[in-house]
């Protein structure tokens, strides 16, 4: 299927919900990956917006992406709970491991790093997220042995 | 055999649950997979019902198992990990526990389980009651907004009661954004129905059949739980039409956030579940009168909605009881950052601050003095151990420029820079700010700036006044407490730690 008929069938399923926008771009983006440029039009046609409007819900909000991620999303927490117990050092250390900064991806579309500000996990900080896992007490070690699983399970579903 | 427990709550799994619950199914036994009882550091914590109650073991990893099962069949109290009864752990037991007393208990999906411990019960007094009587049970509970601002939930609830029959909604607030804070997702996904429960009530002291949980985007697991409770409930007729024959309707939905704190402001919250940017908005009207689509609604957090459950249940009187002063009830304490005992504590209000980090708390995880508490939120002030005496009451903390916020205590120890910390508090503005008002999104921007000048001793005096001047003007100019109260962690750093802007 197409990323347009895709959208277009998305929209036509949500577009009677009340709000719809929110869910629909969650739905599109789960589809997808992210919400592409041709999905403006057609959102703002069956939720009769303008299309400045649809770009302005997009763009306002941290979890839409208008490009192609990473297959994996690995965020690390950047909240004061966090700090309290290291997280500008771990950071620091998974930007350098990783060899991108927040919002990038890695050369071989494995990984993109995004800073997050609390993950509801703070009293066993620092916390970070990849794709739908939370972990808790992420130290370097913790952290490259994480990435390195990802790097694993990867060759083996392969 | 003996029945085991290890919990599904997100730290529980961010600490290794699964992989002892996988253990044990190796083991040839099916855990019940229950909520967290809020012990975060003795997560995974695996609870084992016996002849001489519910003893625990924490935090377990998944190669202590084998070890542990041995000891259940032998002698128990001698393994290193073995906590005693579950109940009698000093930290759980001095607990006043009304929200979260049957966390833990179960699998939190259970509506057997729930109801064996009292749940519903609210709303089965609820359904014999007229909308103003429930709306008076709230009012003389004495209930307060538990998200941050601390309004009387009785009078907002009034406020929608009285406003023409029509379409009227009940939002839950459950974009608990503010670092250092937990309780909200331990209700959802310890005990999930006390909500729908409290939403359900809600509806039907105000006439409104629909209802939304706006849930941020960062708690998967407490999403994948609340859908699968509505479904559970809507199954059993708690939810959808003729509740329990009652002949009343409540519908309810969970809309999910897309990474943006400031939608836990209540006006900006509304305008993203009505598909737009979370922009706040002015007020008046109040959300009350003209909230959600135009029409009267009430937005009440998690734990406020979740407290109507037991206020219906046992009555406005018993959950008056608790409390000091204005504050009526019980309080969510979440100790959270450099802790050695980080957790969820449920105690009235009044407890001191230095009650919970040193007694509960147990002092610092790394071991070092403890130098600065943030309460509130990455919008409350940085409190020095001089202010640590302070009763953890609405009041008190007004009274010295902070708040309590919804609860969260985020504490650091000596190793901390405050200045750093305050120039965090103007980025985060940045990155947040929804930027409507001009002191906060470019107020928070020069705040970084001139806290980078200060430090590096470029024209100090001049940018300290200036500072303070932006302050003010964050503070007085800004229509919600984003850029309003972004000051306070700035002004409390400055205050109480001057030597840590010094600069090199």
């Amino acid at each position: 299927m197409s990323s347009e008929l895709k959208i277009s069938t998305l929209v036509d399923q949500f577009k009677d919900l009340p709000g719809a926008m929110l869910p629909l771009l969650h739905a599109i983006q789960a589809e997808i990956g992210y919400v592409p440029d041709n999905a403006v039009p057609l959102i703002a046609r069956g939720l009769n917006l303008s299309r400045a409007e649809v770009h302005g819900v997009i763009s306002f909000y941290h979890d839409f992406k208008t490009h192609p991620v990473g297959r994996h999303s690995v965020q690390i927490c950047r909240s004061e709970a966090c700090q309290a117990m290291g997280s500008r050092e771990l950071e620091s250390h998974a930007k350098a491991a990783l060899g991108i900064d927040y919002g990038e991806t890695t050369a071989d579309g494995k990984i993109s790093l995004e800073p997050v500000y609390c993950l509801g996990n703070c009293a066993c900080s620092p916390s970070m997220r990849i794709d739908d896992n939370v972990y808790a007490r992420v130290d370097q070690t913790r952290f490259d042995a994480l990435i390195s699983e990802l790097a694993d399970s990867q060759e083996i579903a392969r | 055999m003996s029945r085991f427990y290890i919990p599904q709550d997100t730290t529980a799994l961010a600490l290794g649950a699964d992989d002892v619950a996988a253990a044990l199914r190796s083991a040839g036994i099916e855990p019940v997979r229950n909520g967290s009882r809020g012990l975060f550091w003795l997560e995974p914590l695996l609870e084992v019902e016996t002849d001489q109650g519910r003893i625990g073991f924490g935090p377990v990893c998944a190669a202590d198992i084998a070890g542990i099962l041995e000891a259940v069949e032998n002698n128990a109290s001698a393994h290193p990990l073995y906590q005693g009864e579950v109940a009698e752990i000093p930290y759980l037991k001095s607990q006043q526990r009304l929200t979260y007393a049957r966390a833990g208990e179960g699998d939190p999906l259970c509506l057997d389980n729930y109801q064996r411990l009292d749940g519903f019960t609210g709303l089965r007094n609820a359904l014999a009651m007229s909308g103003q009587q429930i709306v008076d049970q709230v009012k003389e509970s004495g209930l307060r907004g538990r998200g941050g601002a601390a309004f009387p939930a009785g009078i907002k609830w009034q406020t929608v009661h009285d406003c023409a029959a029509g379409q009227k909604y009940i939002v839950c607030n459950a974009d608990e954004g503010d670092s250092g804070t937990f309780a909200d997702r331990l209700v959802m996904e310890a005990d999930p129905y006390q909500l729908i429960e409290g939403m359900i009530i809600a509806g039907l002291a105000v006439g409104a059949d629909q209802g939304y949980i706006y849930l941020r985007s960062e708690y998967p697991v407490a999403h994948k739980l609340l859908n699968a409770a509505i479904d559970r409930a809507t199954e059993a007729n708690f939810l959808g039409d003729n509740i329990q024959g009652s002949g009343k309707t409540f519908r309810l939905e969970v809309r999910l956030g897309a990474g943006a704190y400031i939608c836990g402001e209540e006006t900006s919250l509304l305008e993203s579940l009505e598909g737009k940017r979370g922009m706040v908005r002015a007020k008046p009207p109040l959300p009350a009168i003209e909230g959600l689509f135009g029409k009267p609604t009430v937005v009440n957090n998690v734990l406020t909605l979740a407290a109507v459950s037991t206020i219906l249940a046992q009555g406005a009187a018993a959950y008056q009881n608790f409390g000091m002063g204005r504050s009526r009830g019980t309080l969510a304490i979440q100790l959270a950052g450099n802790i050695k005992r980080g957790g969820l504590i449920e105690l009235a209000f009044g407890v001191t601050l230095r009650e919970v980090v040193e007694e509960y708390g147990q002092g610092t995880y790394s071991g070092r003095p403890i130098r600065a508490i943030q309460v509130g939120g990455p919008l409350g002030a940085f409190l020095p151990e001089s202010q640590w005496d302070t009763p953890m009451d609405y009041e008190a903390f007004a009274a010295i420029k902070a708040m309590i916020g919804h609860g969260g205590i985020v504490v650091f120890d000596d190793s901390v820079d405050m200045a750093a910390q305050a120039r965090f508090a103007m980025e985060f503005c940045v990155a947040e700010s929804c930027g409507k008002c001009t002191p906060c999104r470019i107020g928070s921007v020069r705040g970084v700036e001139v806290i980078d000048r200060i430090v590096a001793n470029d024209n100090r005096d001049n940018n300290l006044i200036l500072l303070h001047e932006l302050c003010d003007t964050m503070e007085m100019g800004s229509l919600c407490a984003m850029g309003g109260m972004t000051p306070f962690p700035v002004r409390s750093a400055l205050q109480h730690f001057p030597d840590d802007f010094a600069g090199n």
